[in-house]
């Protein structure tokens, strides 16, 4: 390659969102014990039930190892080392964005995601996470006109508690995996969305969560459910600041579906992902799953990962209700010393039903980037179908790609097809398009686009565009 | 054509090159004027598609000696997409398929960024349409191989028009046809001549570059030279052509070891 050029050399803009926001936070000590959850739970004037939950929880992922299987690699984490609570002072749920620290509504305003009244984006209703907490949900009364309850699963907890505990931990049990438990222990802060029988979410809601603080870790939790015939398109954000040290980050999501409802989530991933060296960035374990209870339901993921040096997620679905869908589209971009081993879960229970599988993956610079994928067909899933397609593009010859797909099948009447391949970015396609005046940047870019445009497709529009300048932004200096 | 006062477009100038330590070019000299069709002839390995993919500026390639000059410019230090802009183009011997990226939105990025480095307005996307249908006639291309991805899936044939198209959309002031010819039944070998005989003009030159006289059948070009060691070895008219039909390129392989014993 020619000298301004060299693939190698364009890589990363400086990470755009890498700022800390000083601002007086009052933290707990670092570790964890009983007593440290008692005092979130009582922090947050949590019911009873709640803090039986975290304690049953604490006292599972005492018992667990941490999991070792993904092609990850990371020192280990010292759970003492770590502190599990930190909220902005003063951060009593305000009724007013009047009475926000404005610093904080600054922070989010430099996001891209303004929160005041006059700025505040015009079709998206927005939880903004600060660390621990919720600082403020947009357009809640008008969405409450139509029954919609979108607020922080802290405020749910205290005006909905019968809702939370029907259904919190009933698609990710707290015992699931060590990651899940520790979350169901001490998660701080997150969403709920509750979408009543018949309507039709009004608008996007979406939830952009904002780690601050270097030496806490996040860990939030979100609950959707969706009765009968109703539906919404929930999207989600996450950035963090440059630190060389790595941050905790273990998530939560839950996703319930009732007779003909549907939720679309999608992700746009894109915290902290260490320097060009490998220091610092996010460790993102996170349990993502849905549950399609009802006949004919549809729960929809698509995620667009970009950031973390550590990303561990398999966002999957429950196939129950009868000719219910599933579907997971993903584009995973890692470059540098990322490491991602992201994939689904497509669990078949019920009769007819389907799912879809698109997943690509991209490895730039020194990463390794994995595909790890269950369809399972279960005694009862008969006529049901799974199409997976993974695909892998290869930029430069120091990444990584693997695909590990798991086929279980119990039902001779199911069928399951799984499509992969992998393809480099060759310097003859780069010549090629340069030879034509278009610019080596530009020509990377457009490839790397085209190789994701199944998947783009799927975002809400607002975001398409989003992400695909995200994912040029991320590969600047990648390709060498 | 050949006017005896048109401009030189394309000087080069005792050109040596290499590929990792492999030296291909060994004092390569060439003028080309506008209005001029150029034909470059030669034994596989002979140095000639080097001679193209440098002029386009492929980055593989590393120049040890020598200098191009396109319309008094010095082409050595510009990147491939800066040539391409102002006016170079490579008809590729083997194209590549680009999966995913749609051949349309290629064409019209591509003839949009040369459009713009003339001064001329960029074309939208339906102004693009119409701009790219009225092209299509020129190589008899099938409007439907517009919705696929570049050159994915096109037979040989297919991607050749493809490149003629390219052409055509670009407007380039010089264009080097890399073995164009090869790989093409006669049909296909006719649209592709006819392609490049109706876009010549005055103002523009052609490098064809090809193995075999029934290109030469279709265009006829003003000079053709033998390559053969790196080298440009001979230089004639159109007859130089049928000359070496008849007798092979043996007796440039002679010439050349002549040269080597004086």
């Amino acid at each position: 390659m020619s000298n301004q050029n060299s693939i190698g050399e364009i890589v990363s803009k400086p990470y755009k969102y890498g700022f800390v926001t000083d601002i007086e936070t009052e933290k707990f000590s670092k570790g964890i014990n009983e007593e440290v959850i008692r005092l979130i739970s009582e922090k947050k004037k949590e019911p009873k039930f709640l803090l039986d939950f975290r304690l049953r929880a604490y006292k599972q992922w005492s018992k667990m190892n941490e999991p070792n299987w993904a092609e990850l690699g990371y020192p280990k984490i010292n759970y003492q080392d770590i502190i599990y609570y930190a909220a902005p002072k003063k951060s009593e749920k305000k009724s007013s964005l009047d009475e926000v620290d404005p610093k904080l509504l600054e922070t989010f305003e430099k996001l891209g995601i303004p929160l005041s009244e006059q700025k505040r984006l015009s079709n998206v209703a927005v939880d903004a996470v600060f660390d621990s907490v919720s600082i403020a949900t947009t357009y809640q009364e008008k969405l409450a006109e139509h029954g919609v309850i979108f607020c922080s699963i802290s405020e749910a907890v205290i005006k909905y508690p019968d809702l939370i505990e029907k259904y919190l931990g009933s698609v990710v049990p707290i015992n699931d995996n060590f990651f899940a438990a520790l979350n169901s222990a001490v998660f701080s802060d997150g969403s709920f969305v509750f979408i009543p029988k018949g309507i039709e979410c009004p608008m996007e809601l979406s939830s952009y969560f904002r780690i601050n603080s270097g030496d806490t870790g996040q860990f939030e939790r979100t609950l959707i459910v969706a009765e009968e015939a109703s539906s919404v398109s929930y999207l989600e954000g996450c950035t963090a600041p440059m630190f060389d040290t790595n941050t905790l980050h273990a998530a939560v999501v839950e996703l319930i579906t009732l007779d003909d409802a549907s939720i679309k989530y999608s992700t746009v991933q894109n915290w902290y992902s260490g320097n060009e060296e490998g220091i610092g960035g996010i460790y993102n374990f996170v349990t993502k799953r849905g549950h399609c209870r009802g006949k004919r339901s549809k729960i929809s993921w698509s995620q667009v990962e970009t950031g973390s040096a550590i990303t561990w997620k398999y966002p999957s679905c429950i196939l129950q209700g009868k000719e219910s869908i599933g579907e997971f589209y993903s584009v995973a971009l890692t470059n540098n010393y990322q490491k991602a081993d992201t994939g689904t879960k497509m669990i078949h229970i019920g009769e007819n039903t389907r799912s879809t599988i698109v997943s690509k993956g991209i490895s730039a610079g020194r990463s390794s980037n994995s595909y790890r994928g269950l369809v399972q067909m279960g005694p009862n899933s008969k006529g049901s179908k799974n199409y997976s397609q993974c695909d892998s593009m290869l930029i430069g010859d120091q990444a990584s790609a693997n695909t590990y797909p798991y086929i279980r099948s119990q039902q001779p009447q199911s069928s399951i097809e799984h499509e992969a391949s992998t393809c480099r970015i060759s310097e003859e396609q780069l010549f090629y398009l340069q030879s034509r005046g278009i610019g080596f940047e530009e020509a990377v870019s457009m490839m790397v686009s085209g190789f994701c445009r199944d998947v783009f497709n799927e975002l809400p529009m607002e975001f398409a565009a989003e992400a695909d300048k995200l994912l040029a932004l991320k590969l600047e200096g990648s390709v060498g | 054509m050949i006017i005896s006062d048109s401009k030189l477009i394309l000087e080069i100038k005792n050109l040596h090159a290499r590929i990792e330590d492999k030296p291909i070019l060994k004092g390569v000299n060439l003028q080309v004027k506008e209005g001029e069709i150029h034909a470059l002839m030669g034994r596989n390995g002979s140095g000639k598609s080097t001679l193209a993919k440098i002029l386009a500026g492929h980055p593989s390639y590393k120049i040890t000696e020598g200098q191009i000059t396109f319309q008094d410019k010095n082409l050595l230090t510009l990147e491939p997409e800066e040539r391409a802009r102002m006016g170079i183009f490579l008809g590729f011997q083997y194209p590549v398929e680009i999966p995913g990226v749609s051949n349309l939105e290629f064409l019209r990025v591509a003839t949009n960024t040369r459009r713009s480095a003339r001064q001329q307005e960029e074309l939208d996307t339906f102004e693009f349409e119409d701009f790219v249908h009225s092209k299509l006639e020129v190589v008899q291309m099938d409007p439907v191989f517009l919705e696929r991805s570049i050159n994915e899936g096109f037979s040989g044939g297919e991607k050749k028009r493809n490149e003629i198209l390219q052409m055509a959309l670009l407007e380039p002031i010089i264009s080097i046809l890399d073995e164009t010819d090869s790989g093409l039944d006669i049909d296909a070998l006719r649209i592709v001549a006819s392609g490049v005989n109706q876009l010549s003009s005055p103002q523009t030159a052609t490098l064809l570059i090809t193995h075999y006289q029934r290109l030469l059948n279709e265009i006829t070009p003003d000079f053709v030279h033998v390559m053969a060691d790196g080298e440009i070895q001979r230089t004639g008219g159109s007859e130089l052509a049928l000359e070496l039909e008849k007798s092979g390129y043996e007796w440039i392989d002679r010439a050349v070891k002549v040269g080597e014993s004086e």
